[in-house]
């Protein structure tokens, strides 16, 4: 479970985070939508102190994060990376059993945590002994979200996980992340400029502007009564594509 | 050339040696350095700007100021500490640099991924930050170990055995072989170095054990060799040998081979040369008893250390000042008179001699246009070319400064016109040179004289005894034969040593070593 009470965020003179609230319940997934510069992944960063903030504070289960050691924090905290950040030096099994070695768990319990979690993200095991730099994009982002899995946490940030992905590659991933969600109960936050994704991905949505929450609730009551017109304004893109689609097939989509 | 392949084996240990602990004493200091100012941004201009101010400085320099750096901190001043401490000095930039070049270009995204992962600062720096760092401190570790290995060669002249030995004192006495052999030995080491490092990173980066291994294991293999091998100066043990000290020039290595065969054969204690001193370096070293007994010139002392300018009163007055002088101001005692003087004396080739009609120094002074002259490190800094200048009015269109063993040939070759010739230097007569004399007197008088570390006498009576009984023995003409067979005849000054100790044997007249004497 996380809460945010009243973030503030500054970087010099301007205001990154200004203010923002909001509760993610057990098993609940988060989207946090909007424009760069909106404030959504300096929202994310805090939460696990990547960013520290100049004012408010988080709740993670109940704890106050400030008082946590950074490290201890983050090693509870699944993170995907939106620039993957695999270590560039370490195989693919090594990069997903970094976190499990931080702790200093046992070789063979670490060997076959990191099989289980790869088998998780429908990875080929056979990719094990590569390096990064022989992976393809997918693969890569792949193997960051077996990284963010392996030590089991409970709570998962996401940062724009599938944006840098040619389309069909994001939906498959994308699918693979739906599953993977209802298995393991994850209660998470993931950040994304896409609506359409936020739509598919989130129980709950919170859209963000110029560092202040617009509007949170369930795509439905977004898509109900949109509370700002750029709530509307983000809605219509998926809106009118699925609309498109359904005159092209008839309304048998 | 057989003479310097003897002497191979263990000046390359102590090169090796010297090398190594230089290099690890610089990865220790600088890797650390470098990871420290990556985090800490204010250190990082000030402690890089250090490192490069300490480069700017000229290797020999910087191991020439070590000396009395150390003597004022009452440690030893001649020998591998200094030598190692400079090595060590100039290893850091590379490395520092490198540490900190490496360190800085890591991906933000990497960076941010081993944060947000739950490592450590300590856990990130050892699992990510220096391992994605490596090629490039790697790098520089290669940079600094090729200079190091180069650089040790300049260890000599602060007394620290080294390659070194076989390139000084090759040039010195015109030996090639021997030059060769040193040059040849100090790249061969500096690949052989460089390739073993290299190997080992390349193993690390391409994670083949194989190749890590065997880079370690040569590299742990030339420390082994390093620590183990006896150096030339601890072979053999039994009583300390009594250390005779040589500037660098022919008649140096000569004179201090003939003082250590003097030891040995008279008082039977064993002895060992120092070569290649700078000439200040020389006399400290012997004021603070780092050496035993060297060779020296009453008028360097006059000149250089009494600071009096003029030639003095003649040679016997200049001779009883200077020994006065020695004792009171630094306990140091003159044990034998060798019977030649080597002065600086101005020389001509014999065809410019006759074209501008110059048989004096006087005539020197006013020969025009003016004449070019070249002479060695020292002369143009001491006072008694500031003597010269005002005594005779004298100027030269250029100055130039050049190595003594290249002087001569510079006015046999018409180079430049006019030398400062050491006077009982063979090669005056070789390159068929004309010395002009000091008509005036400008320049005082050059005794050698044998020079002994205060407190030698009462320690070492046997020895002070059997360096006194050369008192007389060399006049001028032997001094240049021997100076000769060196320069012109291609022996190895021991060798040359040898020959004039066997054809004239000097007993010494005390008692103890007398008895050793049939």
């Amino acid at each position: 479970m996380i809460e945010v009470e009243g973030l503030v965020r500054r970087f010099g003179a301007t205001l990154a985070v200004d203010g923002v609230s909001f509760r993610v319940g057990e098993g609940e997934l988060l989207a946090l939508v909007g424009f760069s510069g909106s404030g959504k992944t300096t929202t994310l960063k805090m939460i696990n102190r990547l960013v520290e903030p100049t004012a408010g504070r988080v709740l993670v289960d109940g704890a106050d994060a400030a008082l946590t050691a950074p490290h201890e924090l983050r090693r509870r905290i699944g993170y995907v990376f939106q620039r993957v950040g695999l270590f560039p030096h370490l195989s693919v099994e090594e990069n997903v059993a970094m976190p499990l070695l931080l702790t200093g768990r046992g070789r063979e319990e670490v060997r076959a945590r990191v099989a289980e979690v790869l088998a998780l993200v429908e990875l080929d095991p056979s990719l094990g002994p590569r390096l990064p730099a022989q992976l393809s994009g997918g693969q890569e982002q792949r193997v960051g979200v077996a990284r963010a899995l392996v030590a089991s946490p409970r709570l998962v940030l996401l940062d724009e996980p599938f944006g840098a992905l040619d389309p069909v590659t994001r939906d498959r991933l994308q699918q693979s992340f739906l599953r993977l969600r209802s298995r393991l109960k994850l209660t998470g936050v993931v950040v994304t400029h896409d609506m359409g994704e936020a739509l598919l991905l989130a129980d709950r949505i919170g859209v963000m502007r110029a560092g202040r929450m617009v509007q949170i609730g369930t795509p439905a009551e977004l898509l109900r009564a949109p509370a700002d017109p750029l709530v509307s304004e983000m809605l219509e893109s998926p809106l009118r594509h699925a609309r498109h689609i359904q005159g092209l097939t008839g309304g048998r989509a | 050339m057989n003479d310097a392949l003897a002497q191979l084996p263990g000046l390359l240990t102590a090169h090796l040696r010297l090398t190594l602990a230089a290099l690890g004493a610089g990865a220790l200091l600088s890797i650390p350095a470098g990871v420290l100012v990556s985090r800490v941004a204010f250190l990082e201009r000030p402690v890089l700007a250090a490192a490069g101010i300490i480069q700017t400085i000229p290797a020999l320099a910087l191991l020439a100021v070590m000396v009395p750096l150390l003597a004022g901190l009452g440690l030893p001043g001649i020998g591998p500490l200094p030598a190692l401490i400079g090595l060590t000095l100039y290893s850091v930039l590379p490395m520092l640099r490198n540490t900190v070049t490496g360190l800085a270009g890591l991906d933000p995204a990497v960076i941010e991924a081993a944060r947000g992962i739950g490592m450590t600062d300590r856990q990130r720096l050892f699992r990510v930050d220096l391992p994605l760092a490596l090629p490039v401190i790697v790098a520089g570790v290669r940079t600094a170990a090729v200079w190091t290995v180069g650089m040790a060669t300049l260890s000599t002249p602060v007394g620290a055995e080294s390659l070194g030995n076989l390139i000084f004192g090759g040039l010195q006495t015109r030996n090639l072989a021997s030059v060769l052999v040193g040059c040849a030995a100090s790249a061969a080491l500096a690949l052989l170095l460089d390739g073993l490092i290299q190997t080992m990173a390349r193993g690390v980066a391409l994670r083949r054990p194989g190749l890590r291994a065997a880079g370690l294991l040569g590299l742990v293999a030339l420390a082994c060799w390093a620590i183990a091998a006896p150096s030339l100066r601890t072979a053999g043990g039994g009583p300390k040998p009594v250390r005779i000290g040589a500037k660098t020039f022919t008649e140096q290595y000569v004179l201090s081979e003939i003082l250590a065969g003097q030891v040995r054969r008279v008082a039977g204690a064993p002895a060992d040369v120092t070569p290649s001193l700078g000439s200040t370096v020389a006399f400290d070293a012997l004021a603070r008893r780092e050496i035993d007994a060297y060779v020296d010139y009453t008028g360097t002392i006059w000149a250089t250390l009494m600071g009096r300018s003029g030639a003095g009163e003649g040679r016997a007055a200049v001779l009883a000042e200077v020994k006065a002088w020695l004792e009171t101001a630094r306990g140091v005692h003159v044990a034998a008179v060798l019977g030649f003087e080597n002065s600086y004396a101005f020389a001509v080739s014999r065809a410019t001699a006759a074209r501008r009609r110059l048989a004096s120094v006087s005539d020197l002074a006013e020969a025009r246009p003016l004449l070019r002259a070249a002479a060695d490190y020292e002369f143009w800094q001491r006072s008694e070319w500031r003597s010269v200048e005002r005594r005779y009015g004298l100027a030269f269109a250029e100055r130039r400064t050049m190595d003594p063993s290249l002087l001569y040939a510079a006015a046999g070759q018409g180079q430049v016109d006019v030398i400062t010739a050491y006077s009982s230097d063979g090669r005056i007569a070789a390159y068929d040179l004309v010395v002009l004399p000091d008509d005036r007197g400008a320049i005082p008088p050059y005794d050698a004289v044998v020079l002994v570390a205060p407190g030698l006498a009462t320690d070492r009576p046997d020895v002070v005894a059997a360096l006194a009984a050369l008192d007389g023995r060399i006049p001028v003409e032997t001094m240049r034969a021997l100076n000769r067979k060196v320069d012109q005849g291609g022996e190895s000054p021991a060798r040359v040593a040898e020959g004039f100790l066997a054809a004239a044997p000097v007993s010494a007249p005390s008692p103890v070593a007398g008895s050793r004497e049939p």
